[in-house]
């Protein structure tokens, strides 16, 4: 095995999206497009969440927005967003050699394996909204953490048979690291000598001024408690019919709107155990249906 | 004689768990292969980032044969009992049995069979895919379409006996005599012919410094030429050493630097961001003793540019670390502390005991009831107790929870209050162990107390308390610095009218006896650590005594007494008595009678002798035992040695008269009372 040598550097943020879709897709990983609906991270995608379930092989990978309401700081904090990238794949089971996978994928964006200090440290991942776990690390280059890496071992609270391994890469401060940036609305979006340069902040700083003001502001409660109850009852009734893709969908949404009522910080700390609880179970039960169907269908 | 060589190489292994599974593995090899009857020479176990390691020297090739015998029935038992002992042992006819004779059955007849040794390449074999598949990690996991549990995936397994590789196949993977180096610097493949083989290869080409201890030796020799030759005091951390030498194949060491304007930050805040986040070692100006803007990071390569990238890029992660640390600071200090207290009404304390808020209320009340017996300023202990756990809902707690305490004596100063307000902050959690230090300004050893004995008598009120090896809320830690904090402090209290108190405010009317045992429990091993004996104290508890100091002094007291002659020829006279009295208590006869002293007179002069001697100490011990004179009740029971063992020699307790017989068990009963103002001596083993 020799090491391969890094690629020169991309030459904008979305030039290191696209290098990292070519990579995976070379390793025969579906390139899929965000998710449709608000998620806090990636991983909730049903294409990670639902497809590790069952006995079916899979490859994935995607970029999928994350919101997080309550991290949005309006624009005004050069490395905290209530809105950003990740890049997700997943690779059901996970090859033997996933690790030099990943390590390669790295050299393709640029990260010169013979200046830069790559380390795996313990970092076990956890998601109780969704029931599942697995054990990783998180990836550091030169100190700062650049992806998850996780090997599932259970999700929706049942065992995952084969294992999926899988990857996250936050997309933004990966780049400030690329192009040695201190301030994420200074990445290029495009590249600079494009006809139209365009920065990170040209494209998204606005998005976080309105988004950060509608969070923390304008956000009407008592709506936000009506849509979670709708949510609650609509994902409920849909697992009942047995239909857990929409089922899930629904809990999505009960998740999100959730964390909107958790930025106002208006609830009490029961109050808001409940809702994660009552979340748990609709993420898990759509899980649960959709695991049993995947196994019948083989079966 | 052959070598053993095995190497487990997987994907990388959490620092923390290396050095176990590196001894567990050399155990595991070394019990099973003495299983087999197999013993070798040196054994020698390495562990790193990717692999553990284990070598054997000099094994025997093969096992010796083992004879095994089955001892059969009866030479004459019956037919059926005679094919049973062949089946059983493989014979076809009983002549090949042998007879022996049996001192207890007489001729018998015995099956001897001998089991052929079997190469050590073929146990082998079998061995070490059985010690893989058995093998206990504190998490492990499964990977592909596996069932195999590891650590984390195993990727190859080097197993060499005698130079050859030995064969057997761990799910898919086949054991072979391949090993790979450091991935960037000298990945490999290597073939390997014999352990020197292995060392050599790894530590030259493969740029991988197997040995945990050379590695830890080499961080710290490294870290101290570092700061040597710049001007720089190491600031030393053993944790930090032990989890970086499990996170490089080949350590680096660079120095970095940070923007000296965080310096301005509390040392504290700084550390804990080198350390936790980033893993670097923090450096001092050994001229001020003050932390220097430099930090050392343990890199596991050695890069074409002499790491000038590495530490800029580590340097930038710290600025961004330290400048989150920066806005923390800053906002919390603009609220201020005060700002902070309505705040703990949002964090749950414990399901059925409320919220912080609530905590620290009932806190604020005990530490007030706690105040005249330390001797603390009642309004200093008053605000304290309110402050103490506002720095929960900081920020910078939030981002860093190990610095609960810590930052609320900065926010405390920064807010002006007064020093031991801002010092009983930073101390109310101490001790945090058998071995930190116990808070000893009164204000400080006030809310300390008041906060741990809040905590234990709340989880006592919901019936939340420890058992087994099952501790979650560090109940034990609590009780321990109860404890330490009375005893260290000389703190002179009744804990059971304190705790029944306490429970009152929480809407319980407690019975405490069991809590006050949980303290007895604690106080046991402080005791032994001064070399005092368990039974001694529970001497003293027996008696319902619940002011710690007192029961320290009296078991101190006993423990000199028990240990002279005096005391052990007592203690056997008190059994002795105590045995007569117990057997006559089963026919029905009941303690307390008065002693008839005009009878005693009738009797002989032992019965008299002890008598007086009983009165005498009685009107010692009555005062000695309230004024605390323990030595000088010890002496008084001393006195009484000489007397019981002559009432022994002398007289018998069972006489004839029935009247002088109930009189003499009053007077062992009176003898009996009389020492156990002093102790329970029937807790006392002798």
């Amino acid at each position: 095995m020799t090491m391969p040598v890094a690629r020169d550097k991309p030459a904008s943020f979305q030039d290191l999206i696209l290098r990292l879709q070519a990579y995976w897709a070379a390793q025969g990983c579906a390139i899929l497009q965000p998710y449709d609906m608000e998620v806090g991270a990636g991983t909730l995608h049903p294409a990670t969440v639902l497809r590790a379930l069952g006995p079916r092989d899979w490859r994935a990978a995607y970029v999928q927005p994350s919101r997080r309401p309550a991290d949005a700081r309006y624009g005004e904090n050069p490395n905290r967003l209530g809105h950003y990238y990740q890049f997700q794949v997943i690779l059901k089971p996970n090859p033997q050699d996933l690790q030099d996978l990943y390590l390669n994928s790295l050299y393709e964006i640029g990260i010169d394996p013979g200046l830069h200090d790559i380390r795996f440290v313990e970092d076990d991942w956890e998601n109780p909204t969704v029931g599942a776990w697995g054990l990783g690390w998180e990836v550091w280059c030169d100190g700062m953490e650049v992806s998850q890496y996780t090997y599932f071992q259970q999700v929706g609270g049942l065992d995952v048979l084969p294992v999926s391994g899988e990857l996250t890469y936050g997309l933004e401060r990966l780049a400030m690291y690329v192009f040695g940036v201190e301030n994420v609305y200074d990445l290029p979006f495009n590249a600079p000598d494009s006809a139209v340069p365009l920065t990170y902040g040209d494209v998204f700083l606005e998005n976080e001024r309105q988004q950060s003001a509608f969070n923390f502001e304008y956000s009407d409660v008592d709506m936000l408690q009506r849509w979670f109850q709708d949510c609650e009852t609509q994902s409920t009734a849909l697992r009942m019919a047995e239909k857990p893709l929409p089922a899930y969908d629904f809990a999505l949404k009960a998740s999100h709107v959730f964390n909107l009522i958790d930025a106002r910080g208006v609830i009490s700390p029961t109050e808001r155990q409940s809702f994660i609880a009552r979340v748990r179970d609709l993420a898990r039960g759509a899980a649960e249906v959709w695991a049993s169907q995947q196994a019948a269908d083989v079966g | 004689m052959p070598d053993l060589l095995l190497e487990l190489l997987s994907e990388e292994i959490p620092a923390r768990m290396q050095a176990r599974a590196e001894a567990d593995l050399l155990r595991a090899v070394i019990d099973g292969l003495g299983a087999e009857g197999l013993a070798g020479g040196a054994t020698l176990s390495q562990s790193g980032p990717r692999r553990l390691c284990v070598m054997v020297e000099g094994l025997p090739a093969r096992s010796d044969d083992k004879v095994e015998e089955r001892k059969g029935p009866k030479v004459g038992a019956p037919d059926q009992a005679i094919q049973g002992f062949l089946r059983g042992a493989g014979l076809t006819d009983i002549s090949q049995a042998d007879i022996r004779f049996d001192s207890k059955k007489g001729d018998v007849y015995v099956a001897t069979r001998t089991l052929p040794g079997r190469e050590t390449q073929a146990i082998l074999a079998e061995l070490v895919p059985d010690i893989v598949r058995k093998f206990h990690w504190p998490k492990s996991m499964r990977t592909g379409h596996g069932t195999l549990r590891w650590v984390r995936p195993l990727q190859r397994v080097l197993c060499l006996f005698d130079g050859a590789v030995v064969p057997f196949n761990i799910e898919g993977i086949a054991s072979g005599d391949q090993t790979e180096g450091h991935r960037v610097h000298g990945r490999g493949p290597y073939r390997v012919r014999s352990a020197d083989d292995y060392v050599a290869q790894l530590s030259g080409p493969g740029h991988v410094m197997l040995n945990r201890a050379d590695r830890l030796g080499f961080i710290q020799d490294r870290a101290q030429a570092i700061c040597a030759a710049s001007g720089l005091e190491l600031v030393e951390d053993q944790g930090l050493l032990e989890e970086v030498a499990g996170l490089a194949e080949w350590p680096q060491l660079i120095l970095g630097n940070m923007d000296p304007a965080f310096l301005d930050l509390p040392d504290e805040v700084v550390r804990l961001s080198m350390r936790v986040h980033q893993k670097y070692f923090a450096t001092r100006d050994p001229s001020t003793g003050q932390l220097a803007p430099h930090f050392i990071v343990v890199a596991n390569l050695a890069a074409k540019d002499g790491g000038a990238q590495i530490a800029a890029g580590n340097a930038r992660v710290l600025s961004a670390r330290l400048e989150d640390a920066r806005f923390f600071w800053e906002n919390d200090r603009r609220g201020g502390l005060e700002a902070m207290v309505p705040k703990l009404t949002r964090i749950d304390f414990k399901q059925g005991l409320g919220t912080v808020a609530d905590k620290v209320a009932r806190t604020v009340a005990l530490a007030q009831v706690l105040a005249p017996v330390t001797g603390a300023d009642l309004q200093q202990v008053e605000r304290a107790a309110r402050l103490c756990k506002a720095d929960l809902v900081s920020e910078m707690v939030y981002e860093f929870p190990e610095l609960q305490g810590v930052m609320g004596r900065y926010y405390a100063l920064a807010s002006g209050e007064p020093a031991a307000i801002a010092e009983a902050i930073a101390d109310h959690y101490r001790p945090q162990g058998p071995s930190d230090t116990v808070p000893s300004a009164p204000v400080a050893m006030t809310v300390a107390l008041a906060d741990k004995l809040d905590t234990l008598v709340g989880f006592w009120a919901i019936g939340e308390t420890p058992t087994g090896s099952k501790d979650p809320f560090a109940l034990r830690r609590a009780a321990l610095g109860v404890v330490r904090i009375i005893l260290e402090n000389g703190l002179r209290l009744g804990l059971r009218d304190i705790c029944d108190q306490h429970a009152r405010t929480l809407g319980q009317s407690g019975d405490h006896d069991d809590l006050l045992a949980f303290f007895a429990d604690r106080l046991k091993p402080h005791l032994r650590d001064k070399g005092q004996r368990h039974d001694l104290l529970d001497a003293v508890f027996a008696l319902g005594e619940d002011d710690l100091v007192l029961i320290v002094k009296r078991v101190d007291a006993l423990t000199t007494f028990v240990d002279s002659e005096d005391g052990a020829n007592l203690l056997a006279g008190f059994k002795r008595a105590a045995n007569i009295l117990k057997a006559e208590e089963k026919r029905g006869w009941t303690a307390g009678a008065d002693v008839d002293a005009a009878l005693i007179a009738q009797g002989p002069a032992a019965e008299q002798a002890l008598y007086d001697a009983v009165c005498h100490a009685e009107s010692i011990l009555s005062l000695a035992v309230v004024d605390e004179a323990f030595e000088t009740a010890m002496a008084a029971l001393s006195g009484l040695r000489g007397a019981v063992d002559a009432f022994f020699d002398a007289v018998i307790v069972n006489d004839e008269d029935p009247a002088v017989r109930a009189n003499r068990l009053a007077l062992l009963d009176r003898m009996r009372a009389a020492m156990h103002t002093v102790a329970d001596f029937d807790q006392i083993a002798g």
